[in-house]
């Protein structure tokens, strides 16, 4: 995997390179860049198969990053392309034109994640939300517990703390 | 481009006539009744397609027939067999050889029309509870709600969830409540015995609830079906 690692970054700008397994690496490249190298993955390498494509957010340096994951089932290893997005205006080149099925992936994370894919077809149709009103559920910044309190009726839960209430049950006396 | 489409494009085209406003305002008018629905979530094209009447409490009859009915019901409970949460996976055990409710004179039904009670399985999501709101509304009377597992009665791990409803009666009528998470089928069967003892005794009048609080009960659900596109009463 190193050595494909080498390779491509005689074309394309590449960092932060892990090798998590023989045959599983990671590396990050510029926003840019990644349809090139996809199509570069895919049409010469043989990473023929998207195994999935999903965001993680952090918060905390303000950035969303997707993962792209390919698979190549002639040596059997995987490849994770990570592209950093600056998360005040997440706007990603959609892939569908590469693999079909990725409009999915950039279906649902347009919802949860609110990351925007101009041009994948259907992405703005709601996928498990219907008529969901609120911000994108899975960002980190959405208190799941505060807008449920506020938005739906609780039923009233007795709770009690164990140690005193047998205390209460088997020593009444004391 | 094909007929259907040359069709609408016609539709849209046409331009509306002058007044149609005051068409609209007097053809409300008369909806407005307290008897009617008015639907008003749909387009007014979709508005005559679908009934208008609003659910109507049922009186008992003279007695010794009530009764005799009332045992009749308790005797042939068939189920909706519209799995709802992860409770849904209790039914399979319950109708196979092992506990085999048929000898209780129940058994799942694959749509509304013919089912009388409806297992409301464990958490509820919003886009469930819409498919549930109609298919309870689609249900023939006399109609029985049972409600299995916590996350149904009280959101249970779901409490903080943002898309989970955390209690089923505040939108349909419940007559019965399992708990447990997830409760055995011989809890499941247990509830629906007692189930039976409410019908015999005359007392699961879920239904006619309903009927009574329809405005209340409605509200309610519009109130977290944001994007309502369905007549307000479905039958």
């Amino acid at each position: 995997m190193k050595q494909l690692d080498t390779e491509l970054s005689k074309q394309f700008t590449l960092s932060d390179y892990v090798e998590q397994r023989p045959e599983l690496a990671f590396v990050t490249v510029e926003k840019q860049q990644l349809v090139p190298l996809l199509t570069y993955l895919r049409d010469t390498k043989k990473y023929t198969h998207l195994v999935t494509l999903t965001a993680v957010d952090w918060l905390e340096v303000n950035q969303f990053q997707l993962t792209y994951l390919l698979h190549n089932y002639e040596t059997h290893t995987d490849i994770g392309i990570r592209v950093k997005l600056d998360r005040d205006n997440p706007v990603m080149e959609t892939i569908h034109h590469l693999w079909e099925q990725a409009r999915v992936y950039q279906r649902e994370l347009h919802e949860m994640f609110g990351i925007d894919f101009p041009g994948s077809p259907g992405v703005e149709e709601p996928m498990i939300l219907e008529g969901w009103q609120g911000p994108p559920v899975m960002r980190r910044d959405f208190d799941t517990a505060k807008y449920s309190l506020e938005t739906y009726d609780h039923r009233k839960r007795d709770t009690r703390e164990p140690e005193i209430y047998m205390k209460e049950k088997l020593y009444p006396e004391d | 481009m094909t007929d259907i489409d040359k069709i609408h494009d016609s539709l849209e085209a046409k331009p509306e006539p002058a007044d149609t406003e005051t068409n609209n305002n007097t053809e409300r008018e008369w909806r407005k009744d307290e008897k009617t629905l008015t639907n008003s979530e749909l387009s007014l094209e979709e508005q005559d397609w679908f009934c208008d009447a609003r659910p109507q409490p049922v009186k008992p009859a003279w007695g010794p027939i009530e009764k005799f009915y009332n045992w009749a019901r308790s005797h042939s409970l068939w189920i909706l067999a519209f799995g709802t949460g992860c409770g849904a996976i209790e039914l399979r055990p319950l109708v196979t050889a092992r506990y085999d409710i048929s000898r209780l004179g129940m058994q799942p039904r694959p749509t509304p029309r013919q089912a009388s009670v409806f297992m409301i399985g464990g958490y509820v999501s919003i886009k469930t509870l819409k498919r549930i709101v109609r298919s309870y509304e689609q249900m023939q009377g006399p109609k029985f709600v049972v409600a299995v597992c916590s996350c149904a009665i009280n959101g249970g791990m779901y409490w903080d969830s943002y898309n989970t409803i955390k209690r089923i009666d505040h939108y349909i009528p419940v007559d019965v409540y399992v708990t447990g998470c997830m409760p055995r089928p011989e809890a499941v069967i247990a509830g629906f015995t007692k189930l039976k003892e409410l019908i015999m005794a005359g007392k699961a009048e879920g239904q006619n609830l309903y009927a009574e609080k329809f405005d209340w009960y409605k509200a309610n659900q519009k109130q977290v079906i944001k994007d309502w596109n369905m007549p307000d009463y479905n039958w």
